[in-house]
């Protein structure tokens, strides 16, 4: 126990020792304490305001996009402009207002730019003005002291080399509405773009990237002293499109010397769209930079409209080009065979109804293949009672015809195949056997787009269920063609009645008696098939039939027939189709015929389905120095 | 040594003895600064329970009843197992050493599957309970001799060394520390500590060769901060500026402008102590450390009132592990001490230090409840 109670005294002594001990470090803290947060707390005040610390988000340089042998379509130059952060700037009127002073900021400007603080964070730059020149640069900057908030800073603008060549189908990018935000930060930017149509909206994930951060050290006005940490982000990826550009630039060129046309160039075999024209077409920078009201009026009321892509969206009566639906459903059917002959006097009565025949005099007796070489409406109206409507519908929808068929881009329509059961349940009246008849040449309420009537051409020629697409996933075209194209399904029609069809097709081209012999190629290894069609936009009264008073130039433009023409070449072994629709252009095979004749031959002689073209004239006119010659596959 | 309740020293305690003996003022008092750490982790996830504050609740709730249960186990069983704790405590050290996996650039972390084991949090306590052992076998002349030193130097300095190698330089430093403690007051002569002191001056050579390059840095960037305010030297400027812009009331809870930019990457951890004194103030920082100076008051007065030897050097022993906790991890936010990676006690998050924390507390209180029990030198009891 002594001894026990001895080390007890000890360890009390040195306990208590211990206790000072801590009790003077204990002290030293609470005095640093002291120091730093009474002493010297207005110091740190200072430090502190001075000391933000930001996220900055890098904008990742939007994605190019090529086409099949890698000429830009899309890519992006630089751009300088002026942004102001609200937080920064006590009075964004009188800012604006000092701004405007030294360079042309319009009241629509200042107007969105008030929105815009209203609905962003106001750590969010909101741009002012884009598109700087160098002299309005050094202005703004002499004034920046001046400027509370304001900066200029330095951007990517998205250029399409082509200009309004492809731009229905690449579409364009515009600044970000509300609707489109998703919470991903990139969009609240007030420089950010993202595609609104075609290519750039069907892509634009792919496209966009995804942002880099920047996390810097601003003082107490917002500048930046130092960058602490950066993330890159990633930029957008490319896309390659499977347009051959040349094509594209040689079918707009011959589209435009018509008031309002459309074209769809497709090879047949991979559904890869080559061409598609909408004519008269826009400048897809005018988005990107902001459309003025003015020019947005001029763009939206044109009768022409050239911001809607026709080629896709334009509905029209197929007229003619429609017969090979009928002639199928009714082989398939076996409402007529090849050998049926039908009269036709130039005119049919169904009950108190006249139908009559394109040719006032009549074909006289004909049977199908020459039907559709002479594109006998006599013979088609009764070809369709017979087979009745609900077959031609189920034919025609095999073919792509009543439903969007599913292209990659969107906006894409799907047409109208009218059926006895739709007709009830839209307007609540019974079929009449007479809307059968005019269905059967391609009137009435039957309504396709482009894309469809040259769909149908793609899948006659090939049996398959062939869908167009506009992005090639598989990249660059190699040389010698896709070594695994794709394989679409076949269609199950009998290929005895494909075959009397395309052979009444090509003899509308290439027989003297067709409708569209004018328009054959005369070189027979280029030689084309096809099919024109008239579709009415108004109906001819019987005064008027009587009279003959139908001359078109009698006729205001809007009421005018539209043109069509579906052609396939070769016509031994087709690769390529391409339908053509000119509004109002009148004559089916006189108008729409010649188009389809030139973008076909010219397609076969640089065949980009199947090798490397030489170099064209519009790879020559791509300013923007990416390889006039295309490279190879790997590119 | 008066006890409180004489009889008590003469018979063995009972269940209900054990239970009344529970010092609810403590444990209210541990509550209470864990609660400021529930509320300091809230803040520090601006104004969330996630990710930090509801995981800390839930290890808070789950160590409580074990807390209790290592209180009012017998403390002569405690007395026979502290080698084996200690063992146990140098595997698991080892075993982090040998295949831990590397978390925040170093090894000290075990992971059990349900949990992460931060072993060298375990040896705190642990090498406390080896050395009140082997010193309550001690008298104090024995404890004077120096071959009687040789064993409790070894319990030092191995996890010393080994932790040091992890590299866990704060660990390093506590126990040394603690290890140091626990020899003086057991009786260990000053000049020992003098030839320590000048041994440890010599090796200082040594230990600096033995240091990676971000502890120098460190220790370069304690000596001159600003001479690297963006790398080693960024953590401590902007802490001593958020704490500075606290001033005397703070700028009220979950409103520190400084803490909630995210300048800090571990500010839920070792730096939390920068979010209390910025949101809070001076008169918040003081009144947490008040808190913390009554827990090892309480604790320096259970142990001088213990009427054994292993329960008074264990008392001093935690309380001064504790203290240096709290001491290492303040003094370093507010740029006393080189950043050395010292979790605050109850507040930082981190499993295994509230664990062993609260652990450690069940020990205190056991030395409490268990003041008047005799321990011979091979733990059984010896009455009156």
């Amino acid at each position: 126990m002594a001894r026990d109670t001895q080390r007890h005294k000890l360890l009390g002594r040195r306990a208590l020792i211990l206790g000072v001990g801590q009790a003077l470090l204990g002290t030293a803290l609470v005095g640093r304490l002291y120091q730093l947060q009474v002493v010297e707390q207005s110091r740190y005040r200072v430090l502190a305001d001075e000391n933000r610390i930001n996220i900055r988000l890098l904008v990742p340089p939007r994605g190019r996009i090529f086409d099949r042998f890698n000429t830009t379509l899309a890519d992006n130059r630089q751009n300088y402009r002026v942004v102001v952060v609200p937080e920064q700037t006590s009075d964004m009127q009188a800012t604006l207002t000092a701004l405007a002073s030294l360079i042309a900021v319009s009241d629509a400007d200042i107007h969105r730019v008030l929105r815009d603080v209203k609905r962003l964070h106001p750590f969010i730059p909101v741009e002012v003005r884009s598109n700087l020149s160098w002299e309005e640069m050094s202005r703004i900057e002499v004034a920046i002291p001046e400027l509370p908030g304001v900066s200029i800073e330095q951007g990517l603008l998205r250029n399409y080399p082509f200009g309004p060549t492809a731009a229905h189908v690449l579409g364009y990018v515009a600044a970000v509405t509300e609707k489109d935000l998703t919470g991903d930060p990139l969009l609240e930017l007030p420089d950010f773009r993202i595609g609104k149509s075609g290519v750039e909206k069907a892509e634009d994930l792919k496209l966009r990237g995804t942002a880099g951060t920047s996390q810097v050290e601003v003082n107490a006005y917002g500048r930046v002293v130092r960058e602490l940490a950066r993330y890159e982000g990633q930029p957008g990826q490319d896309v390659i499109v499977a347009f051959d550009m040349a094509m594209q630039d040689f079918a707009m060129k011959r589209c435009a010397g018509e008031t309002a046309a459309s074209c769809v160039l497709l090879d047949a075999v991979t559904g890869d769209v080559l061409a598609m024209v909408s004519s008269p077409s826009f400048d897809p920078m005018l988005f990107t930079t902001g459309l003025t009201p003015a020019k947005w009026h001029e763009l939206s009321t044109d009768p022409r409209n050239p911001l809607t892509d026709k080629a896709t969206a334009g509905q029209y009566p197929p007229g003619s080009t429609f017969k090979p639906m009928v002639a199928m459903a009714a082989l398939e059917s076996g409402a007529i065979t090849p050998e049926t002959v039908i009269n036709c006097p130039g005119y049919i009565k169904l009950g108190d109804a006249t139908f009559h025949c394109w040719r006032a005099g009549g074909h006289g007796p004909l049977r199908l293949h020459d039907a559709i070489e002479k594109s006998c409406d006599v013979f088609f109206y009764e070809t369709s009672r017979r087979t009745g409507i609900d077959h031609i519908a189920a034919m025609a929808r095999r073919f792509g015809f009543g439903a969007p068929l599913g292209l990659d881009i969107p906006g894409e329509k799907g047409g109208l195949m009218p059926t006895p059961a739709w007709k009830l349940a839209t307007t609540g009246t019974p079929w009449q056997q007479g809307e059968t008849l005019i269905t059967g040449i391609g009137q009435g309420s039957v309504l396709a787009t482009p894309l469809q009537v040259a769909t149908m051409a793609a899948r006659l020629v090939t049996g398959r269920a062939v869908v167009p697409h506009v992005v090639r996933p598989s990249g660059l075209m190699p040389v010698g063609g896709d070594p695994h194209p794709r394989v679409f399904r076949q269609l199950g029609v009998s290929s005895s009645a494909v075959a009397l069809v395309l052979s009444g097709m090509n003899a509308v081209v290439n027989d003297p008696g067709g409708t569209a012999y004018a328009e054959r190629i005369a070189d027979p290894a280029f030689a084309m098939g096809g099919k024109s069609g008239t579709s009415q936009v108004r109906r001819i009264t019987p005064y008027e039939r009587e009279h003959g008073l139908l001359k078109e130039d009698d006729v205001p433009w809007k009421d005018r027939d539209h043109a069509l023409f579906v052609g396939f070449a070769p016509v031994t072994a087709p690769r390529y189709v391409c339908a053509v629709v000119v509004e109002h252009g009148g004559g089916g095979s006189s108008v729409a015929g010649p188009l389809v004749r030139d973008i076909l031959y010219e397609v076969q002689r640089r065949d980009p389905g199947r090798r490397i073209p030489q170099p064209g004239p519009v790879a020559e006119q791509n300013k923007n120095g990416s390889p006039a010659t295309p490279v190879n596959g790997s590119g | 040594m008066a006890s409180l309740s004489p009889n008590l020293g003469h018979r063995e305690l009972t269940f209900a003895d054990k239970l009344r003996g529970i010092r609810w003022d403590l444990i209210a008092l541990i509550t209470a600064i864990s609660c400021a750490g529930f509320a300091a982790l809230y803040s520090a996830a601006n104004g969330s329970l996630q990710p930090w504050s509801e995981r800390q609740m839930i290890r808070f709730a789950f160590a409580f009843l074990p807390m209790i249960a290592v209180a009012l186990i017998d403390i002569r069983h405690w007395y026979r197992l502290s080698y084996w704790i200690y063992g146990i405590a140098l595997a698991l050290v080892v075993a982090v050493d040998l295949r831990g996996f590397v978390g925040m650039g170093a090894q000290r972390w075990i992971d059990l599957g349900v949990i992460q084991l931060q072993p060298s949090e375990v040896m705190k306590v642990a090498l406390v309970l080896a050395l009140a052992r082997h010193f309550n076998a001690l008298g104090s002349e024995e404890a004077v001799r120096l071959r009687a030193l040789v064993l409790p130097l070894l319990l030092i300095v191995v996890p010393v060394g080994l932790v040091l190698k992890q590299p866990d330089l704060g660990t390093a430093v506590m126990l040394l520390a603690n290890g140091a403690v626990l020899l003086f007051l057991a009786g260990v002569r000053v000049w020992v500590f003098g030839a320590g002191a000048l041994a440890a001056a010599a090796a200082a050579p040594v230990a600096w060769s033995m240091l990676r390059g971000y502890q120098r840095s460190r220790l370069y960037t304690f000596i001159d901060p600003s001479a690297d305010p963006l790398g080693a030297g960024y953590h401590i400027l902007q802490s001593k500026i958020a704490l500075g812009s606290g001033g005397l009331f703070g700028k009220g809870f979950l409103l520190g402008t400084q803490t909630h930019l995210s300048f800090l990457p571990e500010k839920q951890t070792d730096f939390i102590f920068t979010i209390i004194a910025e949101e809070f103030g001076l008169i918040g920082g003081l009144t947490l450390l008040a808190l913390y100076t009554i827990v090892v008051a309480y604790g320096f007065a259970i142990a001088l009132r213990s009427r054994n030897q292993f329960g008074r050097l264990l008392g001093l022993g935690l309380a001064t592990n504790f203290f240096l906790y709290v001491f290492i991890n303040t003094a370093m936010v507010i740029g006393l001490l080189p950043v050395v990676g010292v979790p605050l006690p109850l507040i930082s998050y981190g499993g295994t230090a509230m664990v062993t924390v609260m652990l450690g507390f069940g020990l205190l209180m056991n030395v409490s409840i268990h003041r008047d029990v005799r321990i011979s030198r091979l733990g059984e009891s010896q009455l009156g």
